[in-house]
């Protein structure tokens, strides 16, 4: 039993477009520990979401392997990628994607209904969450009455409540303002802090300088995959 | 089934827009409003019509004789015959099949002018020679009275049965007829009874409102016809067919006349059984007409709904994406996509049931308000419009499957999104 959460070897994926065929990830090699927190860099058309993508198994990669807490994920059928989704993965979207016509606490509880968890159990479990980002009296209000801090924070909840083993979060802070970036930060530390692995694409320095490994891709591969000093230093600095 | 979550999402998209989808439910209640008007008004056409002789029996026909057309043993062409008394006594005889017999005489020649007179008053009635046992074929419901019996026949009473029409002209209104006396072409006659048929709407040998019906060896002896009959009706036995019995009885009375067996033309018949047939053929077919009407009418909807669903399905894109990405199975995004459709058209089609059983009701009210606010006697030919529990129930599932079917095509692209394809979409 390795100690790896994410184990990725070899991991190309092209995307076929008529008759031309475009070769995005060509030969991706990583492994994230277990309650790590990691940033994945690159400038766009560098395969960072692609990447994501496949790690989410919202998309399916053509060769190499992709092991997920010792799980072989290959091409599977929906319902069992939506189980695995479910039950191991957490998301976290630049632009929140939370359910309009849903209220905060509904939001954060759809995870559970999807694992047919009882009203009650789920909406309760749901306030608890809230409470942890500090939500608990917005809880019913629907998220066009809420700011984009809030919103996130939501949707930190949203992707936390079905307990993952790893959170992943596609530009968690493009569509914040600066100071509201860093609570958001703030909250996925902590959220580290409780095990839980993260992987954080991101163009931004300043986010991914507060991550523990900082992964850079260019055209495709990786061009860097160095422990951040900055983190180290800063966390010796917290204890 | 009843999930608070899948609830609100369709109440959501419903509200979301919710002219269209009043319009778009409007296919399918039409639909279904059409289906079950149509299909009312159909069954009051079959219960208008087939109540003016649902109680003829189904199994008769009737023969007459006509001028031969083809020369035979010596007799020419174009001869003019009769059937006669012999003639019946040897259908009783010969041909088993033959159940009830009723020989009948009508009295073309002294039914003109004002033949009937009683009093002061006077009218203008057919005049016919009838059995009891034709009282089996096309039975009446007795007014006053009785209907002729054995014994007028074997005594050559000189007694009558008078049809509504009769009465309401010779006599005065509420007046008990029984016992009275009417001169019909010269002769008297005490009348003891008054007929109603319940069968209007079959009148063989003139309306039966305006007949007087005599008993039939009475009228050949009292009106010189000897033994002549001039027509006569008769059932086949339960199993045998009534063409075939015909074909028997006519070929026997041919042979009997020495007419050519080919001579077609010879004796008519009419079969009941075949015209019943026809009928039923007839509302068969407007059944059916109906059916692909109401059903096309209701496919239409079906598409309407069709395609507003993938309309809805490509508006929630995205939002079809995050659930699928937050951990919804495939089965769960079809299941809402299939229910909100069902929903809709459940929901549509019950409107358009309701409406049209109350369109239905308002109608037969109405015409029995006009049958009872009616003064002539013209028979109606439409008649409590109306559609049973079975054909509600049939709406019912018809409802629930066009909602599946318009539901699927939606439901299928919904599960083709990829959630990374939908996330993207803005």
């Amino acid at each position: 039993m390795s100690n790896s959460i994410i184990r990725v070897e070899a991991l190309h994926k092209s995307y076929v477009n008529g008759s031309n065929s475009l070769h995005v990830l060509k030969g991706i090699d990583m492994d994230i520990q277990k309650g790590e927190m990691v940033s994945i860099m690159g400038s766009s058309g560098s395969g960072k979401s692609t990447l994501l993508n496949i790690l989410g198994i919202l998309d399916n990669y053509d060769a190499g392997s992709y092991h997920l807490d010792d799980i072989h994920i290959s091409k599977m059928n929906e319902t069992k990628a939506a189980k695995y989704r479910n039950q191991y993965i957490g998301f976290v979207f630049q632009s929140f994607n939370l359910i309009s016509f849903k209220n905060a606490m509904e939001n954060v509880a759809l995870p559970l209904y999807y694992q047919k968890v009882s009203r009650k159990k789920r909406n309760n479990l749901a306030l608890e969450y809230l409470e942890r980002m500090g939500l608990r009296e917005w809880a019913h209000h629907l998220p066009s009455e809420l700011s984009g801090g809030q919103k996130q924070r939501i949707a930190i909840a949203r992707a936390l409540i079905s307990k993952p083993k790893i959170i992943l979060a596609d530009e968690p802070t493009g569509a914040l303002d600066s100071q509201t970036s860093l609570e958001v930060m703030e909250i996925l530390k902590e959220v580290n802090q409780t095990g839980i692995a993260i992987i954080i694409v991101t163009h931004e320095n300043d986010i991914a300088n507060q991550t523990q490994r900082i992964i850079r891709l260019r055209d495709g591969v990786i061009e860097s995959n160095q422990v951040n000093h900055a983190f180290h230093l800063e966390s010796v600095e917290v204890n | 089934m009843f999930d608070k979550d899948r609830w609100q999402e369709i109440f959501n998209a419903i509200k979301q827009n919710k002219l269209r989808s009043v319009l778009t439910a409007f296919g399918v209640f039409w639909g279904i409003f059409m289906l079950v008007t149509m299909t009312g008004a159909g069954n009051g056409l079959i219960n208008g019509v087939t109540d003016g002789f649902k109680d003829f029996a189904a199994n008769s026909a009737f023969v007459w004789a006509n001028t031969t057309t083809k020369p035979y043993k010596g007799f020419r062409q174009g001869r003019q015959w009769n059937f006669t008394n012999d003639d019946m006594a040897s259908i009783r005889r010969e041909i088993p099949e033959v159940d009830v017999l009723a020989p009948k005489l009508q009295g073309w020649n002294i039914s003109n002018g004002e033949n009937v007179i009683r009093g002061l008053k006077t009218g203008s009635f057919r005049v016919n020679g009838e059995v009891p046992d034709y009282n089996l074929i096309d039975p009446n419901e007795m007014v006053y009275g009785r209907y002729i019996n054995d014994m007028d026949i074997h005594h050559r009473r000189k007694v009558c049965v008078i049809g509504e029409r009769v009465y309401e002209v010779m006599f005065e209104k509420d007046e008990d007829p029984v016992g009275e006396y009417l001169k019909v072409s010269g002769v008297w006659f005490q009348v003891i009874g008054v007929a109603r048929s319940k069968n209007p709407n079959i009148n063989i040998g003139g309306d039966k409102k305006e007949m007087i019906s005599l008993p039939f060896t009475t009228m050949q002896q009292s009106f010189n016809y000897g033994n002549d009959v001039h027509f006569f009706g008769f059932t086949s036995r339960a199993g045998e067919s009534v063409s075939e019995t015909a074909e028997k009885v006519t070929q026997l009375l041919k042979s009997k006349h020495s007419i050519d067996p080919e001579d077609l033309e010879a004796t008519g018949h009419f079969n009941v059984e075949e015209q019943v047939k026809t009928m039923n053929y007839m509302f068969l077919g407007i059944n059916v007409l109906i059916w692909i009407v109401g059903i096309g009418t209701l496919v239409a909807g079906a598409v309407g709904i069709s395609n507003i669903m993938l309309v809805i399905v490509r508006e929630r894109t995205k939002e079809i994406g995050i659930q699928r990405a937050i951990g919804a199975r495939p089965w769960t995004i079809v299941s809402q996509i299939l229910t909100e459709s069902v929903f809709l058209t459940t929901i549509a089609g019950f409107l358009g049931l309701a409406l049209g059983t109350l369109v239905l009701h308002a109608a037969d009210m109405a015409i029995m308000a006009a049958e009872a606010a009616k003064t002539s006697e013209e028979g109606t030919f439409f008649k409590n419009p109306e559609i049973g529990l079975p054909m509600a129930l049939i709406a019912l599932a018809v409802l629930v499957l066009t909602g599946l079917i318009a539901g699927l095509i939606p439901a299928q692209k919904a599960i083709r999104i990829k959630p990374i394809e939908a996330l993207r979409h803005e």
